[in-house]
Formats: C-alpha cells, sequence, structure tokens
C-alpha cells in the first residue's frame, strides 16, 4: 500500500491541525460514563448479561441510528485481531483496558471517528467524543446529544442524590472526564512547566505526559483533565478546565515570544537539526522522533519551517508508535526493526510535504 | 525501640523496604505507621494501578475500619444484596459490583465519596430525562430559590417577585406530578 493511501486511511479527522487554538491545543475529549440500571457492573456480570448490553445498544443503533455522525460501525473486541485493537488504542479510540481485558467488550465507531461508545468497558458504556482543537463545549454538546438518544430507550444507573452511577466511585455524579491535549514546548524549554504542573494540580486538575512513561511527556504533549465528578455541573467542569487551559494557552504564547527574543538563532539551530534527522535518519527511536517532532512542529508555528503542514506531529505521533508501524508493514516488528521502519516512514511522509 | 517517626511511642511495627536493591528499614509505632500507608502502597507489585491507590485510600479510612471491627463482633458482613459483593470486597478492587452497592453501602462510602470529590456529596449536573421525572422540576426549583436569594441580596426586587412566581408555578406542577403518581 502506497504511504498516502495508509495515511488517508489511518488518520482521524481529530489529527487534523484545524480546530480553534491549534497550535497549541491538538485535541479536546469529553467522556461520559453511564450504566444500565439492570445489569451488574463489568467486574461481576454474567456472559448474559455481558451479551445482553451489546444487543441493548445495537437495538438502539439499529431502530433510529444517530444521523448527525454518520452511519456507526459496532466492532467486537473478541472478532479484532490484536494489532487492529492495538491500532485503535494508539489513536485513542479505545481504552487499553478495552482492548486487552474485557469481557465482550466492544466499540461503536462513528466513520469520521469522533465519536467512540465504549461497550462493557469498566462502566457498560462510556461515551467519547474527541475533537481536534480547542472545542470541549462543542464536544460535551454532541456527547449530551449521544446520550440523550441512547437514555431514551435505556435505563441509565442513577441516583437523585449521587447523581450518575459508576463503577469505581471516582466517576461517579457526572460521569464526566474532559480533557485536552496541549503542545507545551516553550514552558518545556524554559522550564516553567515543572513550576505550573504542581499549581494545576492544587486546582482540581491532573496534568500527565500521554506519551511515555512516568512523568516524562514525549513530544511535549501534555494532558490536562479534570479530577473531581460530583459536586460541579458538566458546563462548570467544562468551564473550569477551559479557563485553566487558556492561562496554559497565553503562557505556552508568551514563553515562545521570550524564546524567540532571547535565543532566537538557538532555537531556528535546534528546530533544523531536529528536521534534518527526521529527514535523513535511517534508524530512529520513538522518544528522539518525538522531541524531533516536537522541535518541528515548534519551527512550523513559530515561522521557521515553511511549505510543511501542521498535521505533522498530530499525525506521525500517532502513526509512529509501534502498532501503526506493524500494520503499515503488514506484519509483526521486532523493536529494532520498528526503530527503521519508523525512521523511513517519517522520512517518506515529509517527502510528500515537498511535492 | 521507639518509633522513628514521632520519637515518642514504641515502634510496634518493623519492616523492610526493598527498592532497586536498595534496602531501607523502618520502625513505626501503629499511629505513623497508618499515617504512613502510602509508602506500603507504593512499593506494592509492579502491576500498581489506581485502583490500588484507591483501595489504599479506603483502607487507611478509620471510620472504614471501625465499622468493619463492628460488623465482625456481630458476625455480619456488610453485602450488597443485588450482586453480593462485600465492603471488603469493594475495598481490596475499588470498583462496586452493581448500581445498587451504592445503597448498600451508602454509610460507609459517605466518607470515602467526599474524601475523593473535594468534600462534595451530592450530584449538581444532568438528570436523564426519561427517569429523572420530576428531579428535573425539584431542581429548577432549587435553582430559582438560589437566584431569588442572590436577587434579593442586591435588592432587585422586580426580579425577585418574578422569580417567586415561577417558583410558585413550578411547586404546584410538582404536587400534581406527585398526585398523579400515586
Amino acid at each position: 500500500m502506497s504511504l498516502e493511501r495508509f495515511i488517508n486511511q489511518a488518520v482521524s479527522s481529530w489529527m487534523s491541525a484545524e480546530g480553534p487554538d491549534s497550535d497549541i491545543i491538538l485535541s479536546s475529549r469529553i467522556r461520559l460514563a453511564r450504566n444500565i440500571s439492570q445489569f451488574k457492573f463489568p467486574i461481576l456480570f454474567s456472559n448474559d448479561e455481558a451479551k445482553s448490553v451489546i444487543h441493548k445498544i445495537k437495538e438502539r443503533v439499529d431502530d433510529t441510528s444517530f444521523t448527525r455522525l454518520g452511519n456507526m460501525e459496532l466492532l467486537l473486541m473478541d472478532e479484532l485481531q490484536p494489532l487492529q485493537k492495538r491500532v485503535l488504542m494508539e489513536k485513542h479510540l479505545i481504552s487499553p483496558y478495552l482492548a486487552e481485558n474485557s469481557s465482550y467488550g466492544a466499540c461503536l465507531l462513528s466513520e469520521n471517528e469522533e465519536l467512540s461508545i465504549m461497550i462493557n468497558e469498566e462502566d457498560h458504556i462510556r461515551i467519547q467524543c474527541l475533537f481536534p482543537g480547542f472545542q470541549l463545549l462543542e464536544a460535551l454538546e454532541v456527547a449530551n446529544e449521544i446520550d440523550d438518544w441512547l437514555e431514551e430507550k435505556v435505563d441509565y444507573a442513577f441516583d437523585e442524590n449521587i447523581g450518575y452511577l459508576t463503577s469505581c466511585p471516582t466517576n461517579v455524579g457526572t460521569g464526566l472526564r474532559a480533557s485536552v491535549m496541549m503542545h507545551l514546548p516553550g514552558l518545556v524549554l524554559t522550564q516553567q512547566i515543572n513550576r505550573i504542573i504542581p499549581a494545576i494540580n492544587q486546582l482540581g486538575l491532573v496534568v500527565r505526559g500521554i506519551y511515555g512513561e512516568g512523568s516524562e511527556a514525549l513530544g511535549n504533549i501534555f494532558q490536562v483533565s479534570n479530577q473531581l465528578t460530583l459536586g460541579k455541573s458538566e458546563i462548570d467542569i467544562v468551564e473550569d478546565l477551559k479557563s485553566v487551559v487558556s492561562q496554559l494557552i497565553s503562557q505556552e504564547r508568551s514563553a515562545r515570544e521570550a524564546l524567540e527574543k532571547t535565543s532566537n538563532i538557538q532555537l531556528e539551530d535546534r528546530v533544523f537539526r531536529s528536521f534534518g534527522i527526521l529527514s535523513n535518519s535511517r534508524i530512529i527511536e520513538s522518544k528522539e522522533a518525538a522531541r524531533c517532532l516536537s522541535d518541528v512542529r515548534l519551527g512550523i508555528d513559530m515561522g521557521y519551517l515553511s511549505n510543511i503542514s501542521k498535521n505533522i506531529l498530530n499525525e506521525l505521533m500517532i502513526l509512529t508508535q509501534p502498532g501503526f508501524l506493524q500494520q503499515y508493514a503488514g506484519g509483526p516488528l521486532r523493536p529494532h526493526e520498528r526503530d527503521i521502519r519508523r525512521a523511513s516512514l517519517i522520512r517518506e511522509r515529509l517527502k510528500m510535504e515537498n511535492q | 525501640m521507639i518509633c522513628q517517626e514521632c520519637n515518642q511511642r514504641p515502634a510496634t511495627l518493623h519492616f523492610t523496604k526493598i527498592v532497586n536493591a536498595e534496602k531501607a528499614e523502618y520502625h513505626l509505632c501503629e499511629k505513623c505507621a497508618q499515617e504512613k500507608g502510602d509508602m506500603f502502597m507504593l512499593s506494592g507489585p509492579a502491576g500498581f494501578s489506581i485502583n490500588n491507590l484507591l483501595a489504599g485510600l479506603l483502607n487507611m479510612d478509620p471510620t472504614v475500619q471501625k465499622k468493619e471491627q463492628d460488623t465482625f463482633q456481630e458476625e455480619k458482613v456488610l453485602q450488597c444484596d443485588q450482586c453480593s459483593m462485600t465492603f471488603q470486597q469493594f475495598i481490596k478492587i475499588g470498583r462496586f459490583g452493581c448500581a445498587h452497592c451504592y445503597k448498600a453501602f451508602e454509610e460507609q462510602l459517605k466518607p470515602i465519596i467526599r474524601r475523593l470529590h473535594s468534600g462534595n456529596s451530592s450530584h449538581i449536573g444532568k438528570i436523564p430525562a426519561r427517569i429523572g421525572g420530576s428531579l428535573h422540576l425539584k431542581k429548577n426549583i432549587e435553582e430559582l430559590k438560589y437566584q431569588l436569594k442572590d436577587s434579593i441580596s442586591k435588592e432587585e426586587f422586580e426580579r425577585a417577585a418574578e422569580i417567586r412566581d415561577e417558583i410558585r408555578l413550578l411547586e404546584s406542577q410538582l404536587n400534581t406530578n406527585l398526585g398523579g403518581g400515586k
């Protein structure tokens, strides 16, 4: 398969860099956790109950489809190859838990992949909307519509006092988790991020790197999300997150301005070195690739590099993960072979820009 | 031996922690050991996750521990009558077995939920349209009463009168709804 066709098939709409504030915010996500009152939660339910959950939701989809997002496809985890599951996971469309540990796990996926409904994950239903750029309220609106549409036929587990009942008490109440994925190279380079993360944590929000392990954030990409789900309305939760994220955006912008003023040539050098590595290397590990992609994206945003599309960071961070590389190669790859594949995929992708 | 944390009480718990081949010995009294509970958790097995953290949090709750002792004395195990999950099991895995568990463990849960959600214990967000029923009206009335107070304190009495009328209208609706349900 040609790379261009592979990418066209692999890229979800949220990976495009076309949303508001997309120079810093890669994507916005809303997740609602819901359960059906008549069945036990997935950690305890019987196989029959598990099947009934899928059946109920399938019935709802067949009955009147939710037209706004086009056709929905039902994917049963048991019927997917491990590699297919891995690819869905790397695109953030399903959780690792659904792919690996769920029994009778399934996923309803919209055509443009902006909406996925996970079935029989930790909760019976997890509605997830993933939009490009800074569009939390828009994503919340769509998630709410899907929620209402499901609720017309499905009896939710709900309590007057404590709200939507979830398997884990950390989700009870609204069942809402709102998050944004941010590219913050300016705050990392100026070392402000170490000061900012604890401050944000104190506001009841969580900041973490989404690629890489532990506290390191590969590609300077961070996820900011709400921690509390009870005692605040959905709008308030999202507005609170929005206001903190807006401040982060302006801090990142001023960090970039400061960098341009104080170390213009060093920054330009860094961007072009990274561009050189990406365009020429024959073996590249994911860590180095992530670092260089972040530099190149910063270079594009700050005008050092032109004629390269902004999507490059979003796209290649996803496409150079092990699952995708193996799918592109058409078979399993050892780590060393992956590094070679990754380098060649990046080189080819950059060549497409120059055509 | 004296507890190395508080240097006051005698150390009753002794344990050795080995991280990356580095050995550290701890001698603590019961009280300090409870406060340091996270140390036991964080040195746990490789599959460490949010569940463990949560389970740790639940275990450390003094009211929970007291309740457990009480139930043991009565030889009665606290259990959800719908899915048979016991409170002990819930504490261990940090997950409920079914929606009814929230009712079954209601008393024990209150402090836990409050701790997890910064002191909040009641839902003020979305209400499902179909099964929510009269709850929507109730919440609306609450919201309006709040607005009423607000406009009185700002001395916007015309606006307050409008809100008052609206509340009366909703309350009469609520009464007819409840009456109809009987």
